[in-house]
């Protein structure tokens, strides 16, 4: 089971590739800033897995963003990797400063203040527009790599696809790592963590940096994706809708927000084509089914097929064996 | 193991299927591609700017497409379709913020396979389209969003066949001197919403306030939250303050919310009120529109546009006919438009002796071209041809005509783009600050 | 200074209106309804649509008071009981993060409701706003519909209490809100608990909807920007709590309206300032119950 999650990834990533490979061309944009976003999502699920519900990850979005935007106005900084890297960076810091304060708050009291902080950053970003360009934004000039400008879109879609890749393997390092179990012991019973001897405002601590740093290098790719960013990135109902995508995903593994978030945006961007008037509905309508029928979200989808499949191939398993599918379904 | 990684074959199988059956369609659509040509229509469908700006301006396309298809628009438009060719509509929401706005703009453009995009009424999403436009290299015309600084690198493939927000800021500042009189404006305040349009209006409005009339004093500039419609406290502030005059910029619900708690504790008494957008606001509130009120259209749109114009009175028939309200300045925005693209469409076919241009040709006459619109000449003179120079017109409320439906207006002066564009080379507010040097106005 | 006041307390009344029902589900069904700013804009829509209809037939025009109140009743006895049976019962105790999905999934619904319905319109019902009249203040004129807010949130806020603490079934609900497990064991129809606190609390909302409606051009998606600020007032008050609500009000009121007077620049900060401060301080909000700590 240790290196189901592995390759787990693996295969995510060779998925995305062969949807991208042959998905129409106008599909491909999309599918680049869903990885992007992705990313973000991942942020909203390492959250998640150690019960803590952020309602306010499109701050570390817009921050990763605008420290593109910032380096690219400034210092007519345009390399790929490095503005990828201060994306990441930033978010880190950001975090780090807001995590100190918010460490120790839960349930609705930290949605709220993460909320707080990313509608603050919403009103700075609007008025301070003699720096930022206010609510229209600001142009990212086309990035270039290791000196040479990105020959296509192509280019582009496969760095950002490296750099999700990468952070990936962080989470899913950070998954295994004894951090990870101990965020996701929190969220059954943050007395009996504390009882153990960790420090569960460090566990939470942590776990909020590297769900920062995941969403401010999410926010620099789609910077530099879009090529252009404003501060809706930081408004309540973005975050809301990172955390939306996190549940449809599932929170069961970290590599499922990035294939939960291509799903999304693609079924999304079909439902506003087939039906404009009636799309908020229809997703409305979906997100209640999954929290009422699917509560794993849609990665917990597969490993019930495993289950069944698993079921199948030995005429009837044995209790025992059903058993810790079931129970990782109740964690949710 | 072996049973997740059959799975994922599974799932990557599925993928295939999914994708290629996509491709396949799209293919098939580009296959029978027709001779007529194909318009993608952007507006805002959905949230708070469909019910003022959105639905109107795509009503307007709706409307002209089907008389333009039909051959019964007014000369010079009277020829069927563009020269000859079809029109068909592809209407498109804008709703979603830059980034979808940007996803969706190549949706069109590359699944649709529209020849012509006209849209966007946010300046957000016009700035964040415009690399896109040069990236897919697709003739764009945006017809309503207001921003400044859309031609700040030149576009090839982008057209604005409208003027930006400085206009109407400073038409507003020079009607209300003639108005009252420059010794009797004595103070200025402004409530706007706080985002760039409110924002750059405001700051227009009171640097060529202070230009005008030095000695004027500023006593609030207020920003409230986009949308918040609760005005209870901002309204006290203006009624405390006592400015001679009070500009606004607010627009659709947010301008219905805040006459709708103004007016009764007298706002339009205390102070001398200009809104920059009331327009779209007429017809909403009627009779209850209080006189005394300086009213604008965004340019000689709508109430504003002129009365002896044949095209504007076809054109105010045929949209009351169909939609049973009179047409709010974005319909005349999409008007314009669209008859840009007809008029240079017609003009390349003359000039390049051919029964279909190609894009090029067709971009290429609406280069610094001159056409007729239902609000009189537009000329696309800036921004190397691609953006159009529009005049501005104020007028001041006085009461209700129950005959004609309509709030009356008084005291109308009309503004040539002359008065109010910075000439070539020049930053708004440099030309401001220099007292508007070539300025040429009534 | 008198205008700050007087502008915090018209302000805090609305915001009371907004955000108690909000409070009380929180504090009984444990459930943080991210769909109550949708209520709210519903109790808007009805109630714009029914004056206007009884405006148009030149009925008596101060009994638009009395439609605001059915409007807001109508949208309290419709949706109330649907939302919670249909699908609030299926999620109590479960994981946080679900519940707040689902009823932002109800966000989403009751949103994309109003687009479907309204899409193209827009809503003024002007009529109770002006009828009463006006009075002035320091120099300032005061719609006398500020008094019958005020008045309406008092009431409410006073009623409300007054059934909780004084009536049998308010000390059943104050049972359940304190311990389900033993109320439940003490014979309690939770279910029934639960049906009628959310529809009281769908009420609340729809009358802050309603009573909003005669001030702003109702359209579809106008209760976005006061759902957050429904969340900020309960948080600031402490969740579950009709003072804290109360108070939440007055103390974002006052602030918003001192930054409108004082400070415009910092006006749209105000009031995630002031949660965040109250937050820092008190963890837990200004009124709210220590929680129990459970091994």
């Amino acid at each position: 089971m240790k290196r189901s999650g592995a390759v787990g990834g693996i295969l995510v990533i060779v998925g995305i590739v062969v949807w991208w490979s042959l998905a129409p061309s106008w599909l491909d944009f999309l599918t680049a800033v869903a990885v992007a976003k992705g990313l973000v999502v991942l942020g909203v699920v390492l959250l998640i897995r150690a019960g803590l519900v952020s309602f306010g990850q499109g701050l570390f979005f817009a921050v990763g963003a605008y420290a593109v935007g910032f380096a690219g106005k400034w210092w007519s900084m345009h390399d790929a990797l490095a503005l990828a890297g201060l994306g990441l960076a930033a978010g880190i810091v950001v975090s780090l400063a807001i995590g100190l304060l918010v460490a120790r708050y839960r349930e609705i009291f930290f949605a709220m203040l993460t909320l707080a902080f990313s509608m603050m950053l919403y009103g700075g970003l609007v008025k301070g527009y003699g720096a930022t360009g206010g609510s229209e934004g600001m142009p990212i000039t086309p990035p270039t790599l290791l000196g040479r400008p990105f020959s296509s879109d192509t280019e582009l879609f496969f760095f950002t696809l490296a750099c999700a890749s990468f952070m990936i393997v962080m989470a899913l390092l950070y998954a295994r790592s004894p951090l990870g179990y101990a965020a996701q012991a929190i969220r059954s019973n943050e007395i009996r963590v504390g009882y153990l001897g960790a420090s569960v405002t460090k566990i939470v601590l942590a776990t909020f940096i590297l769900a920062g740093a995941a969403s401010g290098l999410g926010g620099a790719l789609d910077a530099m994706l879009v090529g252009h960013i404003d501060p809706d990135l930081t408004y309540w109902t973005t975050s809301g809708e990172f955390v939306f995508v996190a549940l449809l995903s599932g929170t069961g593994s970290v590599v499922a927000p990035l294939v939960g978030t291509v799903i999304f945006e693609i079924v999304r961007s079909y439902a506003l084509r087939w039906f404009p008037d009636f799309w908020q509905i229809a997703l409305g309508g979906v997100l209640l089914a999954v929290v009422l029928f699917l509560p794993g979200g849609l990665w917990s989808l597969h490993e019930r097929v495993l289950e069944y499949a698993r079921r199948f191939a030995r005429g009837n398993g044995s209790a025992l064996e059903q058993a810790p599918a079931r129970t990782r379904r109740q964690e949710l | 193991m072996t049973i997740s990684r059959k799975m994922t074959a599974l799932a990557a199988a599925l993928a295939v299927a999914l994708g290629s059956a996509t491709y396949a369609a799209a293919t098939l659509k580009r296959a029978d591609a027709p001779q007529p040509i194909r318009i993608g229509i952007v507006s805002f469908l959905t949230g708070a700017a469909a019910a003022p700006f959105g639905i109107p301006a795509q009503d307007a396309a709706k409307l002209l497409i089907d008389r333009l298809n039909k051959g019964k628009v007014p000369a010079p438009y009277n020829i069927r379709g563009f020269g000859g060719h079809r029109l068909q509509a592809v209407y498109v929401d804008e709703a979603g913020g830059a980034s979808q706005a940007v996803s969706n703009y190549r949706q069109l453009v590359q699944s649709q396979n529209v020849d012509l995009v006209i849209g966007y009424i946010s300046s957000g999403d016009c700035l964040a389209l415009a690399p896109v436009v040069e990236e897919l290299k697709k003739f764009t015309i945006f017809f309503d969003c207001g921003t400044s600084s859309l031609f700040q690198k030149p576009l090839a493939y982008g057209f604005r066949t409208a003027g930006d927000q400085a206009n109407d800021a400073i038409a507003a500042a020079r009607y209300v001197l003639t108005v009252k009189g420059k010794s009797n404006v004595q103070s200025i305040a402004g409530i706007n919403q706080n985002y760039a349009w409110g924002q750059d209006n405001w700051k227009t409005f009171s640097e060529a306030m202070k230009v005008l009339n030095p000695d004027v004093d500023v006593k609030s500039s207020l920003f409230p939250t986009l949308f918040s419609g609760q005005y209870s406290t901002e309204i006290s502030r203006i009624l405390s303050d006592q400015a001679t005059v009070t500009y606004s910029s607010f627009w659709g619900g947010d301008l219905d919310s805040l006459l709708q708690q103004g007016i009764p504790r007298g706002l339009g008494q205390a102070t001398q009120l200009i809104l920059s957008t009331a327009d779209t606001a007429l017809p909403e509130f009627g009779s209850r529109f209080p006189a005394g009120i300086i009213v604008g259209a965004r340019g000689p749109h709508g109430a504003l546009a002129p009365e002896d114009n044949a095209l504007n009175q076809w054109f105010v028939g045929e949209y009351q006919k169909a939609y049973g309200k009179v047409p709010v300045y974005p319909a005349y925005h999409m008007a314009q438009a669209i008859l840009g693209a007809k008029a240079s469409y017609e003009l390349a076919m003359k000039k390049f002796k051919t029964a279909s241009p190609t894009e090029k040709q067709w971009r290429a006459k609406l280069r610094g071209l001159t056409f007729d619109t239902p609000s009189g000449k537009i000329s696309m003179t800036r921004a190397l041809g691609h953006q159009a120079i529009e005049g501005s017109a104020y007028g001041i409320s006085d009461g209700y005509d129950a005959k004609l439906g309509r709030v009356k207006l008084t005291k109308v002066i009309r503004y040539s783009p002359k008065c109010l564009t910075a000439p070539p080379g020049f930053f708004l507010y440099d030309w401001i600050a220099r007292g508007f040097p070539g300025a040429t106005c009534p | 200074m008198i205008l700050i006041i007087v502008d915090g307390i018209v302000k805090a009344s609305w915001l009371f209106l907004l955000s108690v029902g909000l409070s009380i589900v929180y504090g009984v069904l444990r459930i943080l309804n991210l769909a109550h700013g949708s209520l709210y804009a519903l109790g808007g829509f009805v109630a714009a649509i029914l004056v206007t209809d009884w405006v148009e037939h030149g009925r008596w025009e101060e009994g638009t008071f009395l439609i605001l109140f059915v409007a807001a009743a109508l949208v309290g006895l419709a949706s109330g009981p649907v939302i919670e049976r249909g699908a609030l019962q299926w999620i109590y105790g479960r994981d946080q993060a679900l519940q707040l999905l689902a009823t932002y999934a109800l966000f989403l619904i009751l949103e994309g409701l109003q687009i479907a319905l309204w899409s193209s319109e827009s809503f003024q019902t002007y009529v109770p706003f002006s009828v009463l009249g006006n009075f002035a203040l320091a120099g300032v004129i005061y719609p006398w519909y500020y008094a019958i807010l005020l008045g309406t949130a008092v009431t409410a806020g006073l009623i409300l209490w007054a059934f909780l603490n004084r009536s049998r079934f308010g000390r059943l609900i104050a049972a359940v809100t304190y311990d389900r497990e033993i109320s439940r064991a003490l014979g309690i129809n939770l279910r029934v608990v639960y049906v009628i606190t959310f529809t009281i609390g769908a009420f609340l909302a729809g009358l802050g909807g309603a009573m909003s409606a005669p001030m702003v051009s109702v359209v579809p998606g106008f209760a976005v920007d006061a759902t957050v600020a429904a969340f900020a007032v309960v948080v600031i008050g402490g969740l579950g709590s009709i003072g804290g609500a109360a108070v939440g009000a007055l103390v974002v009121g006052v602030a918003q309206a001192w930054a409108v007077h004082e400070a415009p620049d910092i006006e749209v900060f105000a009031i995630y300032l002031v949660m965040t401060s109250v937050l820092l301080i008190r963890p837990q909000g200004l009124f709210a119950r220590e929680a129990v700590r459970r091994i």
